[in-house]
């Protein structure tokens, strides 16, 4: 075998082993998003039902909270960026620090200082490769987080916002993360968490004499809302972690289709390749027989 | 008979739906009964269990189960039940609970201590 086929042929073999491995991790990614679908799926009743409470308190009292009103001057802002612990997910990542990025600097021509927060491996590499500061980050969940996460990654969270904003507290809390809309389309956005911004009632609504139900609070309005907002972080939280973990495998599936693809093709055109070189070096061969048996029988004819 | 339509829901799944005639929750500021057509209610529940006295087509019976603190709310008819954990009692695992229950005493962990003994208080019936 001649030294260009045998190029060919190790090239072949070894784009084949890759294309074994992104169509395994490509499959491994498809039953991955099914599971995660099936874990947001399986949290949206208590989550659809939190907000309802939380609507009902904010709309059926009067009560003032910490984490309700909005702030005259806000002057600090925590936002939460949540991205995956691992690559090879396209430009999933990319996008959700893209979107970060963006809203940090809206938030920061607002006037606003901001703190960062990070889930994920890659969007804490991100912030440390250029130096900026991270006020807390958490990894090696993304994958598929479970309520204890969230709540480890709200914890610190709500504490700032209870602060006050002299000893560090943060007057607002945004979330960046990728939501999940169908196995083709992720985004990557953000949204403000605190303070809520519930759909008011219409006060033409109320004018006309519909009657908002008079919420019944035990032991009290305040200790209600102490208790549910927290809580209320906590699963939208949650909710977002699950979906960042959906887009993610998503993402995953499709990079890695696109890598078995190409793959497809180079081996199409490789072998190709392969096969005019050895057909190359067979006519070659056939040449050298030919001109060798007529130099032969040159030869004998001139010997006569 | 009126009833009541009840969801019990933790962070990661629905626990038990259905209709209901009776629901009695521990609040923080003590017991409290719902019964169909309660005034609108939002209350922070206390770790312990709940009974639910189920009509309609879950047939009359009663359901028992843990929650580990949370919220009930109640308005039109309908009756939420949040916990961060929620366990029916026939999902208990008592030898399991009762295991945890001397490990959580002999470590002195009063968190794990007050969860097993709620899992117990709910299989039991002993409230």
């Amino acid at each position: 075998m001649g030294a260009k086929l045998r190029v060919y042929k190790r090239r072949i073999r070894s784009v084949t082993a890759t294309k074994k491995i992104t169509k395994a991790m490509e499959m491994i990614a498809a039953s991955r998003i099914v599971k995660a679908q099936r874990k947001v799926a399986a949290s949206t009743p208590y989550a659809s039902e939190l907000t309802r409470a939380v609507t009902a308190v904010a709309t059926g009292s009067n009560t003032q909270h910490a984490l309700t009103t909005e702030v005259d001057n806000p002057t600090r802002a925590a936002v939460l960026l949540i991205t995956s612990d691992r690559g090879l997910a396209g430009g999933y990542s990319s996008n959700a620090i893209k979107a970060g990025e963006q809203l940090t600097e809206r938030l920061k021509a607002e006037g606003k200082e901001v703190d960062t927060y990070i889930v994920g491996r890659k969007g804490v590499s991100y912030y440390t490769f250029r130096e900026r500061k991270v006020a807390d980050s958490w990894t090696g969940f993304t994958d598929s987080p479970t309520y204890a996460d969230a709540k480890a990654v709200a914890g610190p969270l709500i504490d700032a916002v209870q602060k006050d904003t002299a000893e560090g507290g943060v007057d607002e809390l945004h979330i960046v993360f990728t939501e999940f809309v169908s196995m083709m389309t992720q985004n990557a956005i953000d949204g403000r968490l605190l303070p809520l911004s519930l759909d008011k009632p219409d006060a033409e609504e109320t004018a006309k004499g519909e009657i908002l139900p008079l919420f019944d609070f035990e032991p009290s309005a305040e200790d209600v809302l102490d208790a549910l907002l927290p809580r209320y972080v906590e699963s939208r939280i949650y909710n977002a972690l699950l979906q960042a973990a959906a887009s993610k495998h998503a993402a995953t599936r499709r990079a890695m289709k696109s890598a078995t693809d190409n793959a497809e093709e180079l081996i199409k055109s490789l072998s190709r390749l392969a096969n005019a070189a050895r057909q190359a070096e067979i006519t070659q061969e056939i040449s050298e027989i030919v001109g060798g048996a007529s130099a032969l029988a040159d030869a004998t004819a001139g010997s006569d | 008979m009126a009833e009541l339509h009840v969801e019990l829901v933790a962070a990661d799944r629905q626990v038990w739906s259905g209709e209901a005639s009776l629901v009695v929750a521990r609040t923080s500021s003590g017991d409290i009964g719902v019964m169909p057509g309660h005034q609108p209610l939002l209350g922070v529940l206390q770790s312990g269990p709940v009974t639910i006295r189920t009509t309609g087509e879950s047939g009359d019976g009663t359901v028992v189960a843990a929650v580990h603190g949370g919220f009930i709310s109640f308005a039109d008819n309908k009756l939420s039940l949040l916990a961060e954990i929620a366990e029916l009692s026939d999902e208990i695992d008592v030898q399991r609970a009762e295991r945890a229950l001397e490990r959580a005493k002999s470590e002195a962990d009063a968190a794990a201590e007050r969860r097993a003994d709620v899992r117990l208080r709910a299989v039991t019936g002993v409230h």
